[in-house]
C-alpha cells in the first residue's frame, strides 16, 4: 500500500511541475536559512571538554567596593580574581586541583637563524592545570609546585611550537628565549585548544585562540611579563595595573571537584572566605556574593554567542515560519482541488486513515526534496560563514547529527504542513462530490 | 466594484484566505523590523570620523628590542616616511585612531571642585565630570589628520612631553567641550584629569570620533594630548592621494625595514584608513547583506504564495468565470475581481501585520537593545506589500480575464 500511495503522490506532484518545484524551493530555503544558524548556534555552545567539564568549577568572588559604579568600557571586574585571592584560594588546597592562569603574549627568539623573532600566545599558570584539564604531553610532563614556588625558568611548549624551534629534534631539556628571560623545556604537550577556550579572559578570542606555551605564573609577576587580558583596579590610591595589587582583578582560577557535595561545600568555603575578609575589611560587600559557576554554567554567564548571531536564527526561524504557512495554504488549495478523485476513492471503499496517510506521503516527499535542498543551501551558507574574518568562523560546520537533524526538521515541517491540508482532505464526503462530477 | 460576492467566495474558502493572511501578516510584520534594522546599521556604519578617511595609511611597527631613545627613533623614521614620493606628511601615534578599537580612556573634570566631589562619590555620575577617549601623536597630528581645528591654536613644540607624563594643554572636541562646560567656550579652561593634574584646553577640533563606538551620546567625547609615543611598538600614519595609499604603505615598509631590520611589521596591520573603517563594521555589513538578504527572500516566497494560490483558484473557477462571461461581465470586470480579492486579503493581513510588526518591536526593544520602531515604516511596509500583492496576482488574473464565455456551455 506504502508503495502505491508514494506512485500516487510521485504523480500527482508531477501533474503540477511548477507549484512542486516552488514548495520545494520555499522549504528548501527556509530550512537551509534555520539550519544554517542552529549549526553556528550549536558549536559555540558546545562542551569544550566533554568528559571533564561535569568536574571544572570556576570561583566567583566579590572583592568591589561598595560604591563602585562600574568599569567604562562595560568589563566586570569581578570575571577576574585578584592576585591576593587567587593565591588564597590556591594555597587553601580546598579542591582536588587547583589553578590560577593568566594569558601572555611573548617574543620568542629562535635559535635557529632561518627564523625572525616571532610573537606567540601562551599562558602564564600553576601547576595542576596540566593535570586538571588532561593536557596530553608528547614529552616530558608540567613543572613541580617546588618549582612553581622557586620561580623557576621552565617552560612547556606545544608540538607546533616545538616543531617550529627544533625541528623534529627533541625539545626536551634545550633552551629557548622568550621576552628577556631563557626558559628550560620540560615538557612538550600535544596541540590542545577547547572551543570556546573556556579559562581565557572573556576578552581573548576564544572560538580561534590556542596556547603555544605555559610557564610558571610566579615568574610572569615576579618578572612583570605582559599580560594578555583585562586589568580591571578599583584602588584609590591611583596605582593602577599593579599586578599583586588587592585591589586589580586579572587571574582566571579554576577548581576540580568530584562530587556534587565537594561542589556545594567549596562554594560554603568561598562564602566564608569572603566573609572573612569583610570582617578584615577588606571586602564590603556580602559574603553570599561569592559563587561557584560550573564550567556550562560559567559559559552561559559568559554568553559568548553574540547577540547578532541568535538574531539571524530568529531570522533564520521566522523564514522557515513563512515558508511552512506558504506550503499549508498550497497543498490544501491543491489537495481540496482533486476532491473529486477523493470522493471516488472514498465511494470505493477507501478510509479516511487512507486519504490521510496518502496526502501525509505526498507532502512528506515534498519535506523530503525541501531537506536535501535545504541541506546544500544550509552547505552553501555555511561554507559562506567560514568566509568570514569573524572569530567562530571557522568552526562552523556541519557534524553527523546536524546533518540527520536537517533532514529530520524538513519532513517534520513538511508533515506537520502537511497534516492540516490532509485532515481536511479526507474529510470530503463521498458521495456528494460523485453528483458533481 | 461590488465587493460582497468576493467575500462570499472568500467565506467558501474560509481556511485558504486565512493561511493566506496570516503569511502575508508575518511577511509585513517582519520584514518592516528587518528593514527597521538595517536602516539602523547602516546609520551605525555610515557615522562620520572627523578625520580625513581616504587620504589616511597606517603602518603598525613593533620593535623586538630594548629601545633606550625610542623618540629619536620615531624621528628618524618619520623624516625617512616624508621622503617617500607621494606621502605628504606622517605622524606617530602610540596605538589609538578613530574606530581602531584601541582605546585609552580617561575622567577629566570640568574644575578641581568637580574632581573633589566625583572622589567623594567614587563615581563620575553627577559630578559633571566625564569620560574621555584620549589620542596622542607627535607635531603635525592635526594636519595630517585633517582635523578641523574650530577654536584656539595647535599645540606648541614645546608642550610636548615624551611618554606617559602628565601634560600642561589639551586639545578637546566640540562634543566634549559642551558635556565639560556646557554654554560656555572651553577655550582657556583649567580641566583637572587627576589629584595635581591641571590641564588646559587650548584648541577645540569640530569632530574626533572615539575608537571604539559605546554611546550615541558620549562617542565623540574624545580628546588629544601631546604626548609623544614612547614604546616600541608605534603607528605610523601616512597621508598621500588616496590613490596612492597602497604603494604609500608598501614603500613604508621597506623603507622601514631598511632602516632597521630587526623589527617586525604585521603585513595585517598595514592597513589604509578605509581598511580599518570596513574592519570595525564588518559584522554590521555582514548582518546589512544578511538581512537584505532574508527580507528579499521573505517577499519572494510570500509572492510565490499568492501567485500559486491564485492560479488554483482561478483552475477551479473556469466555469464559474465562463458563466459569468456569458451573461455580460467584461473582461475587465474579471481581472478586477481577482485583483480586488487579491486586495482584500492583503488588506487584512496588513492590518494583522502591522500589530504584529509593532509587537515583535517591543519583543526585540527587550532583547536586542533595538530603538522604537518608527511609525511610518508601518504604512510604507502595507504599501509594499499590497504592490507585491497586486503583481504576484496579475499573471493568474490575465489568465482568468482570457477565459472564453463558450467556456459555460462545456460540460466538465
Amino acid at each position: 500500500m506504502f508503495g502505491y500511495y508514494i506512485d500516487l503522490a510521485l504523480g500527482s506532484l508531477k501533474r503540477t511541475p511548477v507549484l512542486t518545484a516552488l514548495m520545494v524551493l520555499a522549504i528548501g530555503l527556509g530550512i537551509g536559512a534555520s539550519m544554517t544558524m542552529v549549526t553556528v548556534l550549536h558549536v559555540m555552545t558546545q562542551d569544550p571538554l566533554p568528559e571533564r567539564s561535569a568536574h571544572l568549577y570556576k570561583p566567583y568572588l566579590d572583592p568591589l567596593p561598595l560604591k563602585y559604579t562600574g568599569d567604562p568600557l562595560g568589563n566586570d571586574p569581578r570575571t577576574n580574581l585578584t592576585w591576593p585571592d587567587a593565591m588564597a584560594l590556591l594555597h587553601a588546597h580546598r579542591a582536588e586541583r587547583q589553578a590560577a592562569m593568566a594569558g601572555g603574549n611573548l617574543l620568542v627568539w629562535p635559535q635557529r637563524t632561518d627564523l625572525q623573532p616571532f610573537y606567540v600566545d601562551g599562558r602564564y599558570t600553576t601547576p595542576d592545570f596540566f593535570a586538571m584539564f588532561g593536557i596530553p604531553f608528547v614529552a616530558g610532563a608540567g613543572w613541580s609546585t617546588a618549582d612553581e614556588k622557586a620561580s623557576a625558568h621552565v617552560v612547556v611548549l606545544d608540538q607546533t611550537l616545538a616543531r617550529k624551534l627544533f625541528g623534529n629534534d627533541a625539545a626536551l631539556g634545550r633552551s629557548v628565549r622568550l621576552g628577556d628571560i631563557s626558559y628550560r623545556v620540560v615538557g612538550v604537550a600535544a596541540d590542545w585548544a577547547p572551543k570556546p577556550l573556556f579559562y581565557a579572559d572573556a576578552s581573548a578570542s576564544q572560538f580561534s585562540d590556542s596556547d603555544q606555551f605555559f610557564l610558571p605564573l610566579s615568574v610572569a609577576v615576579d618578572n612583570k611579563l605582559s599580560i594578555n587580558g583585562n586589568i580591571s583596579g578599583w584602588g584609590s590610591d591611583g596605582v593602577p595595573n599593579n599586578l599583586t595589587d588587592a585591589s586589580t582583578s586579572w587571574v582566571q582560577f579554576w577548581v576540580q571537584l568530584a562530587t556534587p557535595a565537594q561542589a556545594a561545600a567549596y562554594g560554603q568555603f568561598l562564602v566564608d572566605y569572603s566573609a572573612a575578609q569583610k570582617s578584615l575589611g577588606r571586602y564590603q560587600r556580602p559574603a553570599t556574593n561569592a559563587k561557584l559557576y560550573s564550567l556550562m554554567g560559567w559559559l552561559r554567564h559568559e554568553n559568548l554567542v553574540p547577540d547578532d548571531v541568535r538574531l539571524q536564527m530568529w531570522l533564520a526561524l521566522g523564514f522557515l515560519g513563512v515558508a511552512m504557512l506558504n506550503i499549508v495554504a498550497l497543498l490544501l488549495a491543491k489537495f481540496l482541488r482533486r476532491s473529486g478523485e477523493i470522493s471516488v476513492r472514498r465511494a470505493m471503499g477507501a478510509r479516511k486513515r487512507d486519504i490521510f496517510v496518502q496526502f501525509g506521503i505526498e507532502s512528506a516527499l515534498v519535506g523530503v526534496a525541501g531537506g536535501l535542498l535545504g541541506l546544500g543551501i544550509a552547505q552553501f551558507g555555511l561554507w559562506s560563514i567560514r568566509q568570514r574574518p569573524d572569530d567562530y568562523a571557522h568552526l562552523a560546520s556541519m557534524d553527523p547529527s546536524m546533518l540527520i537533524g536537517t533532514v529530520l526538521l524538513a519532513i517534520i515541517a513538511s508533515v506537520l504542513a502537511g497534516m492540516l491540508p490532509a485532515w481536511r482532505a479526507c474529510r470530503v464526503p463521498p458521495a456528494l462530490q460523485l453528483k458533481t462530477l | 466594484m461590488e465587493i460582497r460576492p468576493i467575500l462570499a467566495t472568500l467565506r467558501k474558502h474560509k481556511l485558504t484566505a486565512v493561511l493566506l493572511t496570516l503569511q502575508v501578516a508575518l511577511t509585513c510584520a517582519i520584514v518592516c523590523n528587518v528593514a527597521f534594522m538595517i536602516m539602523h546599521r547602516m546609520q551605525r556604519v555610515s557615522v562620520p570620523t572627523g578625520i580625513a578617511e581616504k587620504a589616511l595609511s597606517v603602518v603598525a611597527v613593533r620593535g623586538i628590542g630594548k629601545d633606550e631613545n625610542p623618540w629619536a627613533r620615531h624621528e628618524t623614521d618619520l623624516a625617512l616616511l616624508r621622503q617617500i614620493p607621494g606621502v605628504e606628511s606622517a605622524v606617530a601615534v602610540s596605538y589609538s585612531l578613530p574606530l581602531d578599537q584601541n582605546i585609552a580612556s580617561y575622567g577629566v573634570c570640568p574644575s578641581q571642585a568637580a574632581l573633589d566631589r566625583a572622589m567623594q562619590r567614587m563615581s563620575l555620575q553627577g559630578s559633571g565630570c566625564a569620560q574621555a577617549s584620549m589620542f596622542d601623536g607627535s607635531p603635525g597630528l592635526l594636519k595630517t589628520l585633517g582635523l578641523d581645528l574650530v577654536a584656539g591654536r595647535d599645540f606648541r613644540p614645546d608642550e610636548y612631553v615624551k611618554g606617559q607624563k602628565d601634560v600642561a594643554v589639551a586639545i578637546i572636541s566640540q562634543a566634549f567641550a559642551q558635556h565639560l562646560y556646557p554654554g560656555e567656550s572651553a577655550l582657556g579652561k583649567e580641566m583637572a584629569a587627576g589629584p595635581k593634574h591641571v590641564v588646559r584646553v587650548v584648541g577645540v577640533v569640530r569632530t574626533l570620533l572615539s575608537p571604539v563606538l559605546m554611546n550615541k551620546g558620549t562617542d565623540y567625547d574624545t580628546m588629544i594630548w601631546p604626548q609623544l609615543p614612547s614604546d616600541a611598538g608605534v603607528e605610523y600614519v601616512l597621508r598621500s592621494a588616496p590613490q596612492d595609499r597602497r604603494r604609500v604603505l608598501d614603500a613604508a615598509r621597506t623603507t622601514l625595514l631598511k632602516a632597521d631590520p630587526s623589527r617586525i611589521i604585521n603585513p595585517k596591520r598595514m592597513q589604509t584608513y578605509s581598511q580599518i573603517r570596513a574592519q570595525y563594521f564588518q559584522r554590521d555589513t555582514t548582518m546589512i547583506s544578511l538581512l537584505f538578504a532574508s527580507a528579499l527572500g521573505l517577499l519572494f516566497v510570500t509572492a510565490l504564495g499568492i501567485t500559486g494560490l491564485a492560479n488554483f483558484w482561478v483552475q477551479q473557477r473556469t466555469r464559474t468565470i465562463g458563466i459569468r462571461r456569458a451573461i455580460g461581465a467584461t473582461r475587465t470586470d474579471i481581472l478586477r475581481y481577482f485583483q480586488t480579492e487579491n486586495f482584500l486579503i492583503v488588506s487584512f493581513g496588513v492590518l494583522l501585520g502591522v500589530l504584529l510588526a509593532i509587537g515583535l518591536n517591543l519583543l526585540l526593544m527587550k532583547h536586542y537593545e533595538l530603538p522604537r520602531l518608527p511609525l511610518w515604516y508601518l504604512p510604507v511596509g502595507a504599501v509594499v506589500l499590497w504592490l507585491l500583492g497586486q503583481l504576484a496576482v496579475l499573471a493568474p488574473a490575465l489568465r482568468a480575464s482570457r477565459v472564453q464565455p463558450v467556456v459555460a456551455t462545456r460540460s466538465v
